[in-house]
C-alpha cells in the first residue's frame, strides 16, 4: 500500500466534483473564530546538514545522552540491547508495515503479535494478553475501566499511591469525564501499600497496585490479593519494570484479576521517554471484557494453522460507542520487539538478567548504607530504591554528573513530602566500577 | 436465512416489535428471542445478561446477544425487575439458535400492569413481520 499526496490536478478534479473551488470551502462550516487566521510561526527550511547539527546539538544538552552511566528508572529502564532485535525488527516487512485493515491477509503480523500474547501472558502469569496497548499509562487506566465495567453499577477505584505518579495522571484523565471516585491509598514504612480499610469503600469496582512500586519496593500481591478480593473489587497489579518477574513470583499467580505495564525495558530504548509499550493481560473469564485487539490461532479449511483476529465484536468497528476501549489499534513494532526481546532470552536468560539487576542494585545500595545512607522503606527492593542522606547529597551527586554519572533522582518533586530522598536505580548496564566510584564519593 | 413462512411463531407466546417473546408463568414473564431474531443473528457465541434484582422500564436495553457476526441489544418488552436469569445460556449460548422457546433469557416480576396485553398476538407478529 502507497500514500502519496493528491496532486494540485487531483485536487482540482475533486474539488469540480463537489462543487466547491477552494479547499478552504470544505470547511466553511466551522466559524471563522475557531479557525487559526495566521502564518504558522515555524523556522524557515535547512540544509540537510544544518538540520542535523541542529538536531545533535539539542540531543547533546541531555546529559544521558553523553553519560558513563544512568543509575536513573522511575519509570524508564536503561537495559543492554541485543544486536539480534534491531536486526529483526528493521526489517522492511515488520517496520514499515501499517495496522492490518485485511487483518487475515497479513499472516505474518497477526503471528507476530500471536507469538508476542503468548509470551507475555506466560510471563504475567496470565490466561489472555491482548495484542498491545500505547503505554504503561493509559494499560493502567484501560484496565480500571475494564474493572468499571465488570463491575457493572460500581464506581468506586482505588489506586496505590505508591504507582508512578505519571500514570495516576493519566488515569486521572481518562475516568475524569465519567462520575467514577478514585480513593488513593497510602503506603506504610516498608513502603508497601495498606490495603487493609477497602472493605469500608462502597461499590469497590478495582484496586491498582504497582510492583515493584514507583519507591521500587516489592509489594505483598498475595496479601492485597485476599484484601481485594475480601472487599469483592477485581485486582490490578501494575509495572513499570517487568524484569522484576524474571525471578519474581508471576502477579498471576499472585492472585491478580487483571496485570497491565510498561514493557520498555523489554527490547526498546529509553528514547528521552518513548515509545512505550503497554502490556496487557487477564484472566480468561473477563475476556470479553478485554481491551483491544487480539489473535487467536485456528485452522483452515485444510487443517493447516493460520491466525485471526479473534472476540472482535468487544471492539469499536463493531459495537461502536459499547466498544470495550477506543483503542483500536496496537503499538505494532513495540510488542514485536519485545517478543524478539523475550524469545532471544527465554526463562533462563531473562532470570539470569533479573538477578544480575537485583545484585547489583543491592552492592549498590549496601555500599551507600556502609557509607551513611540510609533506606527510607523496609519492604524488599528489586532493581531501584530509595535512600535517605543527612548530609548535603546534592553536591555529591553534582560532582558525578561532571563525570558523567547520573546518580539517582530526587523524589521531592513527584513526592513533596519525601523531598530529600533520592530514588536509585541499578541495571545490568552498569559496571561494579562505576558502582565502586559512586560509593566512594559518597564515603567520609 | 429462513422465508418468514418458515418461521416457527407459537400462540402460546406474545412478541415485541424489536422480536422479543413473553410468556406469563403464574405471577412472573418469562422473555426470550424470536425465532426470526435468532435466524437473523445467526450463530449466537455469547449471551450478556442482566444481574438478578436490576430493574428495567419498557423498551431499555437488558442484555446483549453476541452472534459471529455482529453484537445484538436485546430489550425489554415489558417494564419488570429481574428474578431469574437463564444461566444455561452463560455455556452453551447456542441453545437459543437450538430452540429460541424453551430457551428463555430473563424471567421477571412485571412492574407496570397492562403492559403485557399491549404486546403482539401470534398473527399481530406474523403480519408484522410480513410488513
Amino acid at each position: 500500500m502507497r500514500y502519496l499526496p493528491h496532486t494540485e490536478q487531483e485536487i482540482s478534479e475533486m474539488l469540480a466534483v463537489t462543487g466547491h473551488t477552494h479547499l478552504d470551502d470544505l470547511f466553511s462550516h466551522i466559524p471563522d473564530n475557531c479557525r487559526f487566521q495566521d502564518e504558522v510561526d515555524l523556522p524557515g527550511p535547512l540544509t540537510e546538514w544544518a538540520l542535523s547539527e541542529t538536531f545533535q546539538g539539542l540531543a547533546k544538552r541531555n546529559a544521558a545522552a553523553s553519560a558513563r552511566a544512568v543509575l536513573l528508572g522511575g519509570g524508564s529502564y536503561s537495559h543492554y540491547i541485543p544486536e539480534i532485535v534491531p536486526s529483526l525488527i528493521k526489517r522492511s516487512e515488520f517496520l514499515t508495515a501499517y495496522t492490518p485493515y485485511q487483518p487475515e491477509m497479513s499472516q505474518g503480523t497477526l503471528q507476530g503479535i500471536f507469538e508476542y500474547q503468548t509470551l507475555t501472558a506466560r510471563l504475567l502469569g496470565m490466561e489472555v494478553a491482548n495484542a498491545s496497548m500505547y503505554d504503561g499509562a493509559s494499560a493502567l487506566a484501560e484496565a480500571l475501566l475494564m474493572t468499571l465495567r465488570i463491575g457493572r453499577r460500581k464506581q468506586t477505584v482505588a489506586v496505590s499511591t505508591a504507582i508512578h505518579p505519571h500514570y495516576r495522571e493519566v488515569v486521572k484523565s481518562y475516568l475524569r469525564a465519567g462520575k467514577f471516585n478514585i480513593i488513593e491509598l497510602e503506603t506504610g514504612s516498608d513502603g508497601r501499600t495498606d490495603t487493609s480499610g477497602l472493605q469500608q469503600i462502597d461499590g469497590l469496582a478495582g484496586v491498582a497496585l504497582q510492583s515493584p512500586n514507583f519507591f521500587g519496593v516489592i509489594e505483598d500481591l498475595g496479601n492485597a490479593a485476599n484484601d481485594i478480593h475480601g472487599a469483592d473489587a477485581l485486582f490490578v497489579s501494575c509495572f513499570s519494570e517487568p524484569f522484576a518477574y524474571g525471578i519474581l513470583g508471576s502477579p498471576g499467580a499472585n492472585g491478580a484479576d487483571i496485570v497491565c505495564g510498561e514493557g520498555q525495558s523489554f527490547g526498546m530504548s529509553q528514547s528521552f521517554g518513548g515509545p512505550g509499550l503497554g502490556m496487557f493481560a487477564c484472566r480468561k473469564e473477563y475476556q470479553r471484557s478485554l481491551p483491544g485487539r487480539l489473535v487467536g490461532e485456528t485452522v483452515d479449511l485444510d487443517g493447516k494453522r493460520g491466525y485471526v483476529l479473534t472476540l472482535s465484536t468487544r471492539e469499536q468497528h463493531i459495537r461502536r460507542e459499547k466498544a470495550t476501549s477506543n483503542i483500536c489499534s496496537n503499538q505494532g513494532l513495540c510488542a514485536l520487539t519485545a517478543a524478539v526481546y523475550m524469545a532471544c532470552l527465554g526463562s533462563t536468560g531473562l532470570r539470569q538478567v533479573a538477578k544480575l539487576n537485583h545484585d547489583k542494585a543491592e552492592y549498590l545500595k549496601k555500599g551507600l548504607m556502609e557509607a551513611g545512607a540510609e533506606e527510607l522503606f523496609s519492604g524488599p527492593t528489586f532493581n531501584e530504591f530509595v535512600l535517605n542522606f543527612k548530609f548535603d547529597f546534592g553536591s555529591i551527586r553534582e560532582k558525578l554528573l561532571h563525570r558523567g554519572i547520573i546518580a539517582g533522582m530526587e523524589l521531592g518533586r513527584l513526592y513533596p513530602a519525601l523531598e530529600g530522598a533520592y530514588l536509585f536505580c541499578v541495571t545490568e548496564t552498569t559496571s561494579k566500577t562505576v558502582l565502586d566510584e559512586v560509593i566512594n564519593e559518597v564515603r567520609p | 436465512m429462513k422465508e418468514i413462512s418458515e418461521l416457527h411463531l407459537p400462540i402460546d407466546r406474545s412478541y415485541s416489535d424489536d422480536h422479543e417473546w413473553a410468556q406469563k408463568t403464574g405471577d412472573t414473564i418469562r422473555i426470550g428471542v424470536s425465532d426470526y431474531a435468532q435466524d437473523q443473528m445467526g450463530d449466537i457465541v455469547f449471551v450478556e445478561m442482566p444481574e438478578v434484582g436490576d430493574t428495567f422500564a419498557k423498551g431499555d436495553e437488558f442484555g446483549t446477544l453476541e452472534s459471529v457476526k455482529a453484537v445484538s441489544e436485546a430489550y425489554i418488552p415489558l417494564s419488570g425487575e429481574i428474578i431469574a436469569i437463564n444461566e444455561a445460556l452463560e455455556d452453551a449460548p447456542e441453545l437459543v439458535n437450538n430452540d429460541p422457546y424453551s430457551n428463555w433469557l430473563v424471567e421477571i416480576r412485571p412492574t407496570v400492569a397492562g403492559e403485557f396485553d399491549k404486546l403482539m398476538s401470534r398473527d399481530q407478529y406474523l403480519a408484522f413481520l410480513q410488513g
